[in-house]
């Protein structure tokens, strides 16, 4: 299993090397990228299925006694006789990105970046100084650097698979970015771009692995530090001002990161994940790391007074959208935030936390209405839903942390579905408003399908997501109720701008030509092994949580544990209910042509011309018709909401983290 | 499910037709008596469907009669759920999705005035669905149970513990069954704005199926409206008709609103459905 791990984090980035060393232009060199990313995508996607199938030399031959953390948690040896080795090879990089981090502040004269940064380094630096040397050099060693549990399956699955999707897409993606009209001044520069998206990646698994908290903190800062250089692909200045947004708000969280990691090694002694689980139940010492872990979370996941960074992540072309928004980055940060439940349950800092959830899922919802760019709404729907998995993870009981892993599961495979298939529509159609796209099902049918199908996991019922909001809304009732409120209303305006969408989708006036060749070859397997794996997980969803979720909920420190979360006569009817759903899109396709009507064309008042499109309008003229979505901005302002949002998501966190300052320094 | 739930399940699916119809019936009668017209007789809803059903069948898209006839099913679903008594959430996304299959239909048409109608109708889906969230939340609360059956078996009266929760289903009853103030999409009477809204591009047979689907919803909420009186049953049917003439009264009482006028059922959930459920947890703490 360790090498399974290993070849997990070390395979993406072997890739990226290659790919980084990849220089000059043409057919050769796109062949050798092509064949290079396939190999990796390929690797990473066995290794992470195999992982999951528990090969990999077995479970009982690598759990050696004493090393067992938790029910189902296995910690992993990594080359334990170059430990020195390793850790001064990760003070290298970090030294390196710290570095560079400044560089990029005072070239760019963002002070805060470099206060930010300074803090951190001094911090990370002192730390490691006087811990290795001062502190008799053998305290930072962990026996086990690397550990794998359920829930590190699930999403080393979810990032190996969506990633490994996304990055194939990403192939023929950035050929027509650079061949199309609309990024003649953006520099050609792949070879860069998907280095980091293996690096990327590699990380993020590093991340979902990583025992010691150092590591962890390591693989946190790449996840950032890549974020930054991605976002900011295109170097335009808006791009650019995103880049930065996004690199100081997340190296504040990467701050709380290192002060928390210093706390919880000065007070117990531990700097590993696992220790810090099964010291869970000592509240007060462990309640300010676990809270400011939260807060880093909170930060990476775009939660409300960071949602900026993630909005404005969107400048960068579609596959990093999708990289940000589903597999990696965010999740990251909703990963964090679904560990430190155990600890933060039952307490203020939980009730924070979930609060800023729950105001981030209204909120994002409510903003997503008011939005007719695609990715915009596709952006703030991301934040909403982080804020319902955030709630989750505050909430933190059994049923909450059970919906919490659902949820990042179905929202995963889900949103990175609609990214790809709006990345295709904007090339094709060179719009991304949802009012452009009407009679997308009938312009290109392929892309239109999976569109629909991805919304449809998003929030329609029987799919994924209704299905964890449910689970979400019955763990928030127990735990307490007047969080509903959030919750209901903001699912009910997550349906208002996911139906129009569907609406518009469908409508289709005149006859609209068909689009050829919708996808390259890589985008069609990415797209298509998406829509499958959004299916087949909405199909199997009571496997995935008996397999996975279950085992790894069980595992965690909890009383009570309810007596079944959803019913098997629920499951049973949602199942049913899939099925004549599914029979929906089979009539389409066998209905008979014709079928006993009259197609007519539609009312307008009687003052029709050329059919459908035109009419005769109140001053004799003809005008063509127009239909556009309902958008609500006169009563939805998304600059007021997230003013207010913000405000009081930070007044609220600012208050946790002061109050428990106060607290620990008595 | 027990026997009881298959035969209230049945019941349901072969009978609500013939009350919604005649309900519905009686809604035209007793409103044309309220505006001192003689009206028609309380069958005529079912002469009217008789009628639509030989109709020749006009449509602008040739699919978009595919998303009433899931409408209608998923209607008839989602109140046999509720008969046969599962989980009340299950039973409210069910009749989300309905209502979605509802709206994508009148989207599928692609004439401007029902999209007019369904943009309206998914702002009143939107309006209705957190205070049906909040009923059902409250209705938990009470009885500590999701499943229909448990909550209709709980000894007290429900509504007693639930005044806020009730009045607030009403309200959005009135939104539920499409009647004036809030009659935005699809109103009964030809409007000039709206036309027929939602049903505009609907003829035939098609238009039949949405009139039967809409005597299944009637029962179905008019069931739910039981539930609050459940422990007393000839109080909750009395209840049901009550509230039904109630939904006929301030249909003919009320002009129709502006649209905006929606934000008073996210204000009514909030403080009379949400109100009341804080109170009952800070009583149960």
């Amino acid at each position: 299993m360790t090498e399974l791990v290993l070849t997990l984090i070390v395979a993406p980035m072997v890739c990226a090397l290659g790919l980084f060393c990849l220089r000059g232009k043409g057919g050769g060199t796109d062949w050798i990228r092509r064949v290079l990313v396939v190999a990796g995508v390929l690797v990473v996607c066995v290794a992470s299925v195999m992982l999951a199938m528990g090969r990999g030399g077995g479970q009982s031959e690598t759990r050696p006694s004493g090393s067992v953390f938790l029910q189902n948690g296995v910690g992993l040896h990594v080359l334990p006789n170059h430990h020195d080795a390793i850790h001064w090879g990760i003070m290298a990089i970090e030294l390196l990105m710290a570095a560079y981090v400044l560089y990029v502040g005072i070239r760019s004269k963002k002070w805060f970046i470099v206060i930010l940064m300074v803090a951190q380094a001094g911090l990370m630096g002192w730390f490691e100084l006087t811990m290795t040397h001062g502190g008799g050099g053998e305290i930072l060693k962990v026996p086990q650097d690397l550990f794998v549990d359920k829930f590190a399956i699930i999403m080393a699955l979810i990032n190996g698979l969506v990633g490994g999707g996304i990055c194939l897409y990403a192939l023929g993606y950035m050929k027509d970015y650079h061949a199309g009209s609309g990024h003649k001044d953006v520099a050609d520069r792949r070879s860069m771009f998907f280095t980091l998206l293996f690096i990327f990646m590699g990380a993020m698994f590093g991340l979902i692995f990583s025992n010691n908290l150092m590591w962890l903190f390591l693989f946190w800062e790449i996840t950032t530090l890549c974020s930054y250089l991605l976002i900011g692909y295109t170097r335009t200045p808006e791009a650019k001002r995103n880049a930065l947004r996004a690199l100081w708000m997340n190296l504040l969280g990467g701050l709380a990161f290192a002060i928390a990691i210093v706390l919880l090694q000065r007070q117990t002694g531990a700097t590993e994940l696992q220790e810090m689980l099964k010291l869970a139940s000592n509240k007060t010492i462990l309640l300010l790391p676990a809270a400011l872990l939260c807060f880093a979370g909170i930060s990476k996941a775009a939660q409300l007074p960071f949602s900026n960074w993630l909005l404005g992540a969107m400048v960068a072309p579609t596959p990093v959208s999708a990289l940000l928004h589903s597999s990696t980055m965010v999740k990251a940060g909703v990963y964090l935030v679904l560990r430190m439940s155990p600890i933060v349950t039952g307490t203020g800092v939980g009730l924070i936390v979930a609060v800023v959830g729950g105001v981030t899922f209204l909120i994002g919802s409510l903003a997503a209405i008011t939005a007719s760019d695609a990715k915009r709404v596709l952006a703030w729907s991301t934040v909403a839903n982080l804020g319902l998995i955030v709630l989750c993870g505050g909430v933190g009981t059994y049923a909450a942390v059970w919906a919490g892993v659902l949820l990042i599961i179905f929202h995963a495979v889900a949103k990175c579905l609609l990214f790809l298939c709006v990345g295709v529509v904007e090339h094709k159609l060179h719009s991304r408003d949802v009012d452009a796209m009407s009679a997308l099902i009938v312009k290109m049918p392929l892309v239109g399908g999976m569109m629909l199908i991805g919304m449809a996991g998003m929030f329609l019922a029987p799919f994924g997501m209704l299905i964890s909001k449910w689970a979400v809304l019955k763990a928030v009732v127990d735990a307490s109720p007047s969080l509903s409120l959030l919750v209901v209303f903001g699912s009910s305006a997550t349906l208002f701008f996911w139906v129009k969408w569907m609406g518009k989708l469908v409508q289709t006036v005149g006859i609209p030509d068909r689009i050829r060749h919708e996808l390259h070859a890589g985008e069609a397997v990415a797209m298509c092994g998406l829509t499958v794996l959004t299916f087949l997980a909405c199909v199997l969803f009571p496997l995935i949580s008996l397999i996975f979720i279950e085992p790894y909920v069980d595992g965690l420190p909890y009383s009570n544990v309810p007596r079944e979360l959803l019913g098997s006569g629920n499951v049973t009817i949602m199942i049913l209910m899939m099925g004549m759903v599914m029979l929906f899109p089979l009539s389409m396709l066998f209905r008979s042509r014709g079928g006993g009507v009259k197609i007519v064309d539609p009312y307008l008042c009687g003052a029709n011309v050329e059919g459908s499109i035109k009419f005769v309008g109140s001053g004799g003229t003809v005008e063509t018709m127009a239909m556009n979505n309902y958008y609500m901005r006169n009563l939805l302002s998304e600059r007021l909401m997230m003013g207010w949002g913000s405000a009081f998501c930070t007044v609220i966190l600012a208050a946790m983290l002061a109050v428990m300052a106060v607290q620990a320094c008595r | 499910m027990s026997i009881n739930s298959w035969i209230s399940l049945i019941l349901y699916v072969l009978a609500a037709p013939f009350i919604g119809g005649a309900l519905t019936g009686f809604d035209r009668w007793l409103s044309a008596r309220m505006q001192a017209r003689r009206g028609p007789s309380i069958l005529q809803s079912f002469y009217d469907v008789r009628k639509l059903w030989q109709k020749q069948n006009l449509v602008v898209r040739s699919s978009q009669n595919f998303y009433v006839v899931f409408f209608l099913i998923f209607v008839i679903f989602t109140g046999g759920l509720f008969f046969a008594g599962v989980d009340l959430l299950m039973v409210v996304f069910a009749l989300t999705l309905a209502a979605i299959f509802f709206v994508l239909a009148a989207y599928k048409t692609s004439s401007p005035y029902s999209f007019v109608g369904a943009e309206r109708e998914l702002m009143q889906m939107m309006a209705y669905e957190p205070m049906v969230l909040l009923t059902a939340i409250g209705m938990y609360m009470v009885t500590k149970s999701f499943q229909v059956d448990a909550i209709a078996r709980h000894s007290g009266l429900l509504v007693l513990v639930l005044p806020g929760v009730f009045l607030g289903f009403l309200f959005t009853l009135v939104i539920k069954f499409r009647k004036s103030p809030f009659d935005l999409s699809a109103s009964h009477h030809a409007h000039q704005e709206l036309v027929r809204g939602m049903t505009t591009e609907f003829s035939g047979r098609t238009l039949a199926l949405i009139e039967i689907a809409h005597w299944y919803e009637t029962v179905f909420l008019l069931g739910w409206v039981y539930l609050f009186f459940a422990s007393l049953p000839w109080l909750g049917v009395l209840a049901a008709l009550a509230v039904f003439l109630l939904m006929i009264l301030v249909d003919n009482a009320f002009a129709r609103l502006k649209w905006h006028a929606l934000k008073s059922a996210w204000v009514v959930a909030a403080v009379l459905g949400f109100g009341n459920i804080l109170i009952l947890s800070a009583f149960k703490a």
